[in-house]
C-alpha cells in the first residue's frame, strides 16, 4: 500500500504545519509520515487502516473516536501497547498490530517517576468549558492546573473551521480552530495558570487525582476541581458496524482537519444533527464528495442553514432513512440504507445501495462522566442531555462540595454554552477559594442570564427539559 | 407560517415571508442583501457587521430586521454570516449580479466563468465573476447571471471544471 490520496494538500481555511517527513514501520514496512502527527493519521493516510483485530472474533478494528477514548486503535509501539491516535509520529518507531489483548509491560529503565503537584484549582479537560474556567481564574491569580489528554489546548474547538454563531463576547464570527488559539494565547499569558498537556487524569483517589503523563506520573491535588472532560461519540447498531472506515464523524474532523487526512474520498454520513452537517460541510471543503446524509428523523435536526450550506453543493439529505449496512472486506466499500416508519424501523423493500468508502456516524454523544463518579459525585441518566451526568446546582457544583462541572460533560451541548458554563464554574471556584464578593457575584448573575438567553431558542427546548432533571439547590450538595 | 423543507431548503416565497425580500422598486435601485435566515439562531453576527447600521435585533434569538434604505449591498455582512445565509442581488446592472460567500478554495478570478447553483446545487447557468473580497478566509464573490429569475435561484458557484476556473 501506498499513495492513498487521502493525504490533504491545498485547503481553503486551514494550513497544515506538518514536521519533517521520516520513516517509521508498521509490520516491518517502512512508512513515510511526518514527524508530530498522530500515529493513527499516518498509518490510515498510508492506507493501513486495519490497526488491530478484535480480541474474541478477530475482526479487523480501525480508528473510531480519535481522541483517546475508545481503545479501537490500540497498536504496540517499540513493544508496548499505545492509543495511535494519542501517539505521536518519531522517526524510526516500529509500529505492530495488536492481535487479542494488549499486554501490558512497561518501558525499560522501569517505572515513571511519580510528581506531587499542588494547586488551587485543579481543572480537568482543556476544552472549551476549562479554558473559559480557566480565564476566570487566572485574571484573578488564582493558582490553576490544567491538565489535558491532547497535545494541544482547545478541546475539540481545534477540529472546528466554521465561523461560531453567537455575539461578540462569545468570539461570533471566528471559526472553532481560531478560537482555541485565541484562548490558548491566553491561558498561558497567566503565571498563575499551568498546564500538562499529554497526561491523562485517570482515576480519583484519597491522596489526590492520578494522572498519567508521557514522562511522568502525577498525583495532583487542589482546593477546588472542574471535571470538564467534555462527551465521547455513539455508536449506533447496524450490520458491519465495525468495519474499517466506521467512525465518529468527530473522529472524522480529527482526521482531516487537525491531521489533514481524509477519513475517505466519499463518505456516508449518518445524522443529520449539527455534527452531520457540518462534518458534511468540512469534506466538501477538505476536497472529498460526501455521498449522503441519512436521518432517521422525518427532518433534520440540525440548524437549517448548516444544512442549506450543503444542500446548494448537492449534497443529498435522506431524511426517514438510516443505515441498515456496511459492506466491505477489509473497510467500508458501500452501505445499504433504508427508509424508516414512525419508529425508526427500517421499510423492508426500500433498501438502497450507496457506493462510498466511509461511514461517519453523527448520532449523538454521551457524556464522559468517569471521573465525576470516582469524585463521588451523584449521577443521574437524562436521555436530554445525551445519557449520566452530574447533579449540581446552577451554579454548577456537583453533591460534592469544591467539586464542579461545566461542557459537554454536564450535559451535551455546544461550545458557546460550554465557554459560558466554564465562566461560571470558574467565578464559583473563586468564590469558594476567596469568599464572595459582590463583583463576582454580579458577574457569575450575568453569565447565568446570558446562558439562559442562548438556551431560549425552540431548538434547545430538549436541553431546557433535561437541565429541570438536574439541578438541584445548594442544600443538596453533601 | 411556511417552514423550511424538512432537507434543508427554504423557498423563495418563506424567504419573501420573512420579510427579507425588498419590494421591487428598491430590487431595481440598486445592490441589496437577502437574507435567508429562517431560525432563531442566537447569534448577532449581522447586526454588528453591518457599517449602515442597517440589520436590528430584539433578542439575540430574534431574527435579524433590514431596513433596505439603508442597505447598499456592499456584502461585508455576506462574508460575517456563520450560517453563510446572507446574499446580494443587484437587478440594476445587466446582466443582474448576485453575490454568495465562497469556502471552497481560491476564489475565482474576476473575469472567470463559473458554475451557478440553485439551493439544491443544480446547475442552472453560468456567469463571469464581477468582482470579490476576502474576509477571514471566506470570499465574498459577485458574479453575473443570465436572467433576471435567477438572482433568487443561484445560491453558489463552483469553478467550471476544466475550464479556466478551475
Amino acid at each position: 500500500m501506498g499513495y492513498t490520496g487521502l493525504r490533504i494538500h491545498h485547503h481553503p481555511v486551514l494550513t497544515f504545519r506538518r514536521g519533517r517527513e521520516v520513516t517509521i514501520y508498521f509490520e516491518g514496512e517502512p512508512i513515510k509520515a511526518f514527524e508530530g502527527e498522530a500515529l493513527a493519521a499516518a498509518l490510515y493516510a498510508a492506507g493501513h487502516k486495519i490497526l488491530r483485530y478484535s480480541p474474541k472474533h478477530g475482526r479487523p478494528r480501525s480508528v473510531f473516536c480519535m481522541i483517546g477514548k475508545c481503545g479501537s486503535c490500540i497498536v504496540e509501539v517499540d513493544g508496548i501497547a499505545k492509543r495511535a491516535c494519542q501517539e505521536l509520529v518519531r522517526d524510526g518507531m516500529r509500529v505492530r498490530r495488536i492481535k487479542g489483548y494488549p499486554v501490558l509491560k512497561e518501558a525499560g529503565g522501569g517505572a515513571k517517576p511519580v510528581e506531587e503537584v499542588e494547586a488551587e484549582a485543579l481543572i480537568i479537560g482543556g476544552g472549551p468549558a476549562g479554558l473559559a474556567a480557566a480565564e476566570v481564574l487566572g485574571t484573578h491569580g488564582v493558582r490553576t492546573l490544567i491538565v489535558d489528554d491532547s497535545h494541544r489546548l482547545g478541546g475539540q474547538l481545534i477540529k472546528q473551521t466554521h465561523r461560531f454563531f453567537g455575539s461578540r463576547e462569545l468570539f461570533a464570527g471566528l471559526r472553532g480552530f481560531q478560537i482555541a488559539e485565541k484562548y490558548e494565547e491566553k491561558i498561558r499569558s497567566f503565571e498563575s495558570v499551568d498546564v500538562l498537556l499529554r497526561t491523562t487524569a485517570i482515576g480519583v483517589f484519597k491522596e489526590g487525582v492520578f494522572a498519567v503523563g508521557e514522562e511522568r506520573n502525577y498525583v495532583l491535588r487542589a482546593g477546588t476541581y472542574l471535571v470538564a472532560t467534555g462527551a465521547v461519540e455513539n455508536y449506533l447498531p447496524f450490520e458491519n458496524n465495525d468495519l474499517p472506515g466506521v467512525m465518529g464523524a468527530g473522529a472524522a474532523q480529527t482526521l482531516m482537519n487537525v491531521w489533514g487526512v481524509l477519513p475517505g474520498k466519499r463518505p456516508l454520513i449518518v445524522g443529520a444533527g449539527n455534527v452531520g452537517l457540518i462534518v458534511a460541510y468540512q469534506l466538501l471543503q477538505a476536497g472529498a464528495k460526501p455521498a449522503a446524509i441519512v436521518e432517521a428523523a422525518p427532518r433534520i435536526g440540525g440548524w437549517f442553514v448548516h444544512a442549506a450550506k450543503v444542500r446548494r453543493y448537492g449534497v443529498p439529505i435522506y431524511v426517514r432513512h438510516t443505515i441498515v449496512a456496511a459492506h466491505g472486506e477489509e473497510g467500508v466499500e458501500a452501505a445499504t440504507i433504508a427508509e424508516v416508519d414512525e419508529r425508526w424501523r427500517p421499510i423492508p423493500g426500500t433498501e438502497k445501495t450507496i457506493e462510498c468508502d466511509a461511514v461517519l456516524l453523527a448520532v449523538g454523544l454521551t457524556p464522559n462522566v468517569d471521573l465525576l463518579r470516582q469524585f463521588g459525585a451523584k449521577t443521574k441518566y437524562v436521555p436530554e442531555l445525551g445519557g449520566l451526568t452530574a447533579l449540581r446546582t446552577e451554579y454548577l457544583e456537583t453533591t460534592v462540595p469544591g467539586v464542579y462541572v461545566a461542557g459537554d460533560v454536564a450535559g451535551v451541548e455546544e461550545a458557546t454554552t460550554a465557554i459560558i458554563e466554564g465562566w461560571i464554574a470558574g467565578y464559583s471556584m473563586l468564590m469558594k477559594l476567596r469568599g464572595e464578593r459582590d463583583e463576582w457575584m454580579k458577574e457569575r448573575e450575568r453569565l447565568l442570564k446570558l446562558l439562559k438567553t442562548y438556551r431560549s431558542s425552540p431548538v434547545s427546548a430538549r436541553v431546557r427539559a433535561g437541565l429541570e432533571k438536574v439541578i438541584i439547590g445548594g442544600e443538596e450538595v453533601a | 407560517m411556511r417552514e423550511p423543507s424538512p432537507d434543508g431548503i427554504a423557498s423563495p416565497d418563506l424567504i419573501k415571508e420573512l420579510g427579507y425580500v425588498p419590494n421591487e422598486e428598491r430590487l431595481r435601485k440598486g445592490p441589496v442583501a437577502i437574507f435567508e435566515c429562517v431560525e432563531p439562531i442566537p447569534c448577532d453576527v449581522c447586526v454588528w457587521a453591518c457599517p449602515l447600521k442597517a440589520v436590528s435585533m430584539g433578542e439575540i434569538t430574534e431574527k435579524p430586521v433590514i431596513d433596505f434604505n439603508k442597505c447598499i449591498g456592499c456584502g461585508i455582512c455576506v462574508g460575517r454570516c456563520p450560517g453563510q445565509a446572507i446574499f446580494v442581488v443587484d437587478l440594476s446592472k445587466d446582466p443582474p449580479q448576485v453575490t454568495v460567500p465562497y469556502e471552497m478554495g481560491e476564489a475565482p478570478a474576476k473575469g472567470v466563468e463559473v458554475e451557478l447553483l440553485n439551493r439544491v446545487g443544480e446547475p442552472v447557468g453560468r456567469g463571469r465573476v464581477v468582482k470579490f473580497f476576502k474576509d477571514n478566509l471566506t470570499y465574498v464573490v459577485t458574479v453575473e447571471v443570465p436572467s433576471p429569475e435567477l438572482v433568487m435561484e443561484v445560491r453558489a458557484v463552483r469553478p467550471v471544471r476544466g475550464g479556466d476556473g478551475a
